[in-house]
């Protein structure tokens, strides 16, 4: 158990790097100079400036030894500056990054359980009604693009109805604490947690409905029923289970594309998370930021990887720790 | 073929999926022939209401602009960028994958490190960084969505080219003395195409939605209208005027659900061994 949790972790620590490395090509992918994009960035762009931002950063040494400088500056958390910002690019990162993680595992945790609960339903009364009515809108629900999703949830719950707020994290002002604050906070999650888990329970309901139809035809199922076991016990303790192993290897595969997920929806919701700071960093073509967000969403993945591997093999007993 | 058609046909998601796209492919190709109206240019007063005039069926936009205009031009942007985004995958992953699977070894292990890389970034953000830093254009959003798309190509043509290469017509053709390139070309890769078809088809609808996210933050490509756009430039006014965010999304949806449509048909139709199985 011990060396596989240390062999994935050398492994992610080394796929991180090349990400950092790649990262670091991809500021130097960026249109201009960096130090005159930089001293536009801060605001002046005379010759001294620049050449002082140059010798600051490095910019002016030669390339491995400007990698060296940066993946140096990654690993004690120093991800550069922001000059728009002006606060340091890892800071800004740090306050952004619980609203983010709160909206993400909300919207993972509702879309994995209403997956495999529906998912589940349409297996058991597969080709009935019930099951088309399930599959026909996760198809839907997979075809639907979040941003839309997004603000159809906001015409029709905001809007129309006014029921939820549209955006933000808290009511502004209210200056509530405790338990009403949880609830304000609660409110305010509902609606983006929905939006980014819709796609994510329709793939889930697919893959469990699959899965379970698949397991239901194999001999231990037989057996079990053979043994005179319940329905509900061979339904719950022997398909469900083996079931759901490919779930929650998609739910791994999928890490990253609910990251991307977040950063729409927190940019339509006004969220305070670090994917409305990657867009805001877009929309100022703020490099240095842009660049740090991304490698923080990487690194989430490689946690979130590591997380749904030890999983897997807690679910599956059959895989040995040790392989 | 004819009983490829015949499968694919007698599965009604297949039918479906087929009939939206000959559907959408029109409208991409002929549409803008038959209303000439440019997406770009002011026709009516702004915010007009859909279903008022029989000229601007749809509207118009906070610009003025003929929204349904803008729903047949932009067919022409999500559909190309769709197609052409997913081949450039195709030519990216299917000869890593080949040649991954076919070689073996320290081959393998190195092209299957390096897609392992890409699949672990996450693609959104990949894409958000890569459009934003080449500066938006169909030539950027293309390449960013290829790039971020491969992965999965490799994947699948490697596991294929493995089963098949220990297959005995396979090993025939190397008794025979013919070059790797022309055993993979001819031998082995047109046996694996039809679970590569079948990813395919589910790529050109990621690459859709991939796309009109992209242009919805404002990274789409500044002389074209797309989908995307639309909602991202009718989000601010939602509450004045729905129209201009929901019809565009509609179109989004339904291209999108077509072409998976069109994905679990040909599964059906190719792989009907397995569908039966898996049904």
């Amino acid at each position: 158990m011990l060396s596989f949790v240390a062999q994935r972790v050398v492994k992610g620590v080394i796929v991180l790097l090349a990400i950092v490395v790649l990262n670091f090509f991809l500021i130097r992918l960026a249109p201009g100079d960096p130090a005159v994009v930089m001293a536009g960035e801060a605001g002046a762009s005379d010759q001294v400036f620049v050449k002082q931002l140059r010798e600051k950063f490095g910019l002016d040494k030669p390339l491995p030894e400007q990698l060296f400088i940066y993946v140096k500056g990654v690993v004690a958390l120093d991800l550069g500056f922001s000059f728009r910002q002006q606060a340091p690019v890892a800071k800004l990162i740090g306050e952004r990054l619980p609203a983010t993680l709160l909206l993400t595992l909300t919207a993972f945790a509702i879309s994995l359980m209403l997956g495999v609960l529906f998912g589940t339903f349409a297996a058991r009364f597969a080709g009935t009604f019930l099951d088309t009515a399930i599959t026909v809108f996760a198809l839907i629900f997979y075809a639907m693009p979040i941003f839309w999703v997004a603000l159809m949830g906001i015409l029709l719950f905001s809007v129309t109805m006014d029921w939820l707020p549209s955006f933000g994290y808290e009511t502004v002002g209210a200056n509530l604490t405790g338990f009403a604050h949880a609830v304000d906070v609660a409110k305010h999650l509902i609606m983006p947690a929905m939006t980014l888990g819709l796609f994510f329970m329709a793939t889930y309901t697919r893959m469990t409905r699959a899965s379970m139809l698949e397991v239901k035809r194999l001999d231990f199922v037989k057996t079990a029923r053979a043994k005179g076991l319940s329905d509900a016990v061979i339904q719950r303790r022997h398909v469900l289970r083996n079931a759901l192993l490919p779930v929650v290897t998609l739910a791994g595969v999928h890490a990253g594309t609910l990251i991307g997920g977040a950063v729409i929806t927190e940019t339509v919701f006004a969220w305070p998370g670090i994917g409305r700071l990657m867009y805001d960093a877009l929309l100022q073509r703020d490099y240095n930021l842009l660049l740090g967000v991304f490698v923080t969403c990487s690194i989430m993945v490689l946690i979130f990887n590591l997380i749904t591997d030890l999983v897997y093999r807690l679910v599956d007993p059959r895989i040995e720790f040790a392989s | 073929m004819k009983q490829f058609w015949k499968s694919m046909l007698r599965s009604p998601s297949g039918v479906i999926g087929l009939i939206i796209l000959v559907l959408a492919i029109s409208v991409a190709v002929f549409g803008p022939m038959l209303f000439p109206n440019s997406p770009w240019r002011m026709v009516q007063r702004p915010f007009l209401p859909p279903f008022t005039l029989s000229t601007v069926p749809l509207g118009t936009d906070a610009l003025g602009r003929d929204v349904f205009a803008g729903m047949i031009f932009g067919a022409r942007v999500s559909l190309l960028v769709g197609l052409v985004s997913t081949l450039v995958a195709l030519v990216v992953g299917v000869p890593i994958g080949a040649m991954a699977g076919y070689f073996g070894g320290k081959t393998d292990d190195a092209l299957m490190r390096f897609t392992e890389f890409f699949q672990t970034i996450p693609s959104f953000a990949l894409a958000i960084v890569l459009v934003a830093i080449l500066q938006p254009s169909i030539y950027s959003i293309v390449a960013s969505i290829a790039v971020v798309s491969w992965p999965p190509v490799a994947r699948l043509v490697r596991g294929e080219v493995l089963s098949l290469r220990t297959r005995e017509y396979v090993q025939a053709a190397v008794v025979t003395g013919q070059s790797n390139t022309w055993i993979i070309l001819r031998e082995i890769l047109p046996n694996a195409l039809s679970p590569v078809i079948v990813l395919a088809s589910l790529m050109v609808a990621t690459a859709i939605l991939l796309e009109s996210s992209l242009a919805f933050l404002g990274l789409g490509d500044p002389n074209l209208i797309s989908w995307g756009y639309m909602v991202g430039a009718g989000r601010t006014v939602i509450r004045q005027a729905w129209w201009i965010t929901v019809f565009p999304g509609v179109a989004i949806l339904i291209s999108v659900l077509g072409l998976n449509l069109i994905g679990e048909g040909l599964n059906d139709a190719l792989n009907p061994r397995l569908s039966r199985e898996g049904r």
